[in-house]
């Protein structure tokens, strides 16, 4: 479809006033917050980027992954044990932890990543059953078994050691807004759309030369790069880390807040508030909090089967030098 | 020797269990599609009704052992069948139209509401079924003592599988099922009830496999709430190991699984137990990519 630039600039400065607001809301939000909830919006923080590095490989490129607590798990026990054996600093170990999650992706991806919907969902899962066993049975004397490893630092930037929840929650959301401007821009370039057409139809996609394995393996080493990063990031929130934080349940969450968001970006962050911060909110309910949470994500489908925030679909402007040839050819044809 | 033997047999009740879970998952997926994650919880609360109706009915001490086996196991089947109807009528069926994941999502808040409907209903602790509804008869075979039940268990699962074939294979109700799951718009314009076909594969499901949730209480005598997950996770398993949708896949993928996971866990290492199904899954996947009997379907890339 062939739009007018200037209700596309509009569009576009809409989502830029939306994302300054969201930001300016989130840098205010600790005034209004107590310990606690400033807590909870910490691990909402983590959720939220989880959930975006997961929407690239299930809302972006469509491929069923149940299993992303594997690489969150595996980012996490690379930051323990390199920081608790050889004392590198944490910051230092985000972008390790990123590589390590993202070669490991890579490794298991490659072989599964041509098997059909559902078979791929089932094969994701059993990859987080084995990360998780593995943790669980010290793996190479390393991973501590099911007590899991202890003792990791905190983060240090410019000096400052970043221990209390109010600082990590700044230094988990600027991290958050970071991916969201990454991922905004990502989505619009080349890699994007070839990762929205596979998805649409990855037959078709094929046809038009997109390397469709390619580029399933590139989504899924580059989600598995983030969730990696944020797997430093709660490893040094909690500076104990053990294999029951890593479990099937984690990866379902997840998967629920990039469904229930409907894959935008807008979307994905409440779906992540949604499925992090409500049983949060239900807690007054006590021991049927999570009882109630269930049926409420089952109300909220029903109600929204598409998510709640579905993508626009794309849509692109067709430069002028090509409208004129387009009509060219049109009136040649008449 | 003696100990493969017994392995064997181990491994035949656990896979008959995997088997009748299995066939809930498959059967589902075959006529909607659909992952129904709550399977694993409606089969717990299987095992849980069954020990509540032989508790609490007295029907231990009453009647014959095996006589109050059965009759619990037809009440269980009853209830647990009526749960799930009423679950595909409330969770699913408004979702049809819907894409598939949304399904999902549906699913798991149910798994997460059952699963805590459990633990509010009868608490987090263990449950152990009462001593005297599990036959402790122990038959010798080769010179070693193999608790009867096992036997009956295996027995029962297989029985239920021939059953469910002859239904499925050899009568109407069966083939309209079958159509169904091969073309649900062309079964419509052949007068079949897709909306009652889907409900009554909502029936049996689930029925069979609150079942196998009383047969695991039978079986180990130890229940508790979340073994749903560990049992499902498996089950699902098997269904993807025989081929997804196909149901005599189901139940050789359950027996395969069970005899696979008890021999691998008795001669090659206990704690990678849980792991063993799974690693089993993806080699079986990398060279099948459809699964043991799964159709060939086409996918080009």
């Amino acid at each position: 479809m062939i739009r007018s630039k200037s209700s596309n600039n509009t569009m576009k400065n809409a989502h830029i006033w939306l994302f300054c607001v969201f930001a300016l809301f989130m840098a205010l939000l600790p005034q209004m917050l107590n310990t606690y909830w400033t807590a909870v919006f910490v691990s909402v923080g983590l959720g939220t980027l989880l959930s975006l590095s997961l929407n690239v490989i299930l809302g972006q490129a469509g491929i069923f992954h149940m299993g992303h607590a594997a690489f969150y798990a595996i980012g996490a026990y690379v930051t323990a044990v390199l920081n608790t054996r050889f004392g590198i600093p944490i910051l230092y170990l985000i972008p390790v932890a990123g590589i390590v999650s993202a070669l490991f992706a890579g490794l298991v991806a490659r072989p599964i990543i041509h098997l059909r919907g559902d078979y791929l969902l089932m094969v994701t899962i059993g990859i987080v059953e084995i990360v998780r066993i593995a943790l669980v049975n010290d793996l190479g004397g390393l991973t501590g078994g099911a007590n899991g490893l202890f003792g990791i630092s905190r983060p240090e930037i410019f000096g400052i050691k970043i221990k209390k929840d109010l600082q990590f929650y700044y230094l988990i959301w600027a991290f958050v807004f970071a991916t969201l401007i990454l991922f905004h821009w990502l989505n619009n370039s080349r890699f994007g759309r070839a990762l929205s057409c596979i998805k649409e139809d990855d037959i078709a996609a094929e046809g038009c030369g997109i390397n469709v394995a390619h580029y399933k393996t590139a989504a899924f080493m580059l989600g598995a790069f983030w969730a990696g990063m944020a797997g430093t990031l709660f490893a040094a929130k909690m500076t104990i880390i053990s294999p029951g934080s890593f479990t099937f349940w984690d990866s379902v969450l997840l998967f629920a807040a990039v469904i229930l968001g409907g894959g935008s970006q807008a979307g994905v962050i409440l779906g992540a508030f949604l499925v992090f911060g409500l049983p949060e909110i239900f807690r007054g309910f006590a021991d049927a909090r999570m009882l109630i949470f269930g049926l409420a994500l089952m109300i909220m489908m029903i109600i929204r089967p598409q998510g709640i925030l579905p993508p626009r679909p794309k849509k692109f402007t067709i430069s002028e030098e090509w409208q004129k040839k387009i009509q060219n050819a049109a009136a040649k044809d008449a | 020797m003696e100990q493969f033997f017994q392995q064997i047999i181990n491994g035949l009740t656990i896979g008959g269990i995997y088997a009748l879970v299995a066939l809930g998952y498959t059967m589902v997926y075959g006529v909607l599609k659909l992952i129904n994650f709550a399977h694993g919880d409606l089969f717990t609360i299987g095992a849980y009704l069954g020990m509540t109706l032989f508790v609490s009915f007295g029907l231990a001490g009453s009647l014959p052992v095996y006589a109050a086996i059965i009759l619990v196991a037809l009440m269980v089947m009853g209830l647990v069948a009526v749960l799930g109807g009423v679950l595909e009528r409330t969770a699913y069926r408004p979702l049809r139209n819907a894409s598939r994941l949304s399904a999902v999502v549906s699913a798991v808040g149910a798994s997460i509401f059952f699963q805590n409907a459990i633990l509010l209903l009868w608490g987090g602790n263990y449950y152990v079924y009462p001593e005297s509804v599990r036959p402790t008869t122990i038959v010798s075979l080769f010179g070693m003592g193999v608790p009867a039940i096992r036997f009956v268990l295996i027995g029962a699962s297989v029985l239920l599988m021939l059953i469910l074939y002859w239904f499925i294979h050899r009568t109407k109700t069966g083939t309209a099922i079958r159509a169904a799951a091969i073309d649900q718009g062309a079964a419509k314009l052949m007068g079949i009830n897709v909306n009652r076909i889907i409900a009554l594969v909502f029936l049996i499901g689930p029925g069979l496999g609150g079942v196998a949730g009383l047969m695991v209480g039978l079986a180990y005598g130890q229940i508790d709430y979340s073994m749903g997950f560990s049992y499902g996770l498996k089950a699902f398993t098997a269904a993807i190991l025989g081929g997804i949708g196909n149901i005599p896949g189901a139940m050789i993928g359950g027996l395969i699984l069970g005899l696979v996971e008890t021999l691998g866990a008795a001669y090659l290492t206990i704690a990678w137990k849980d792991a063993i199904s799974f690693f089993v899954l993806i080699l079986i996947l990398i060279i099948r990519p459809t699964g043991i009997l799964g159709e060939r379907v086409a996918e080009k890339l």
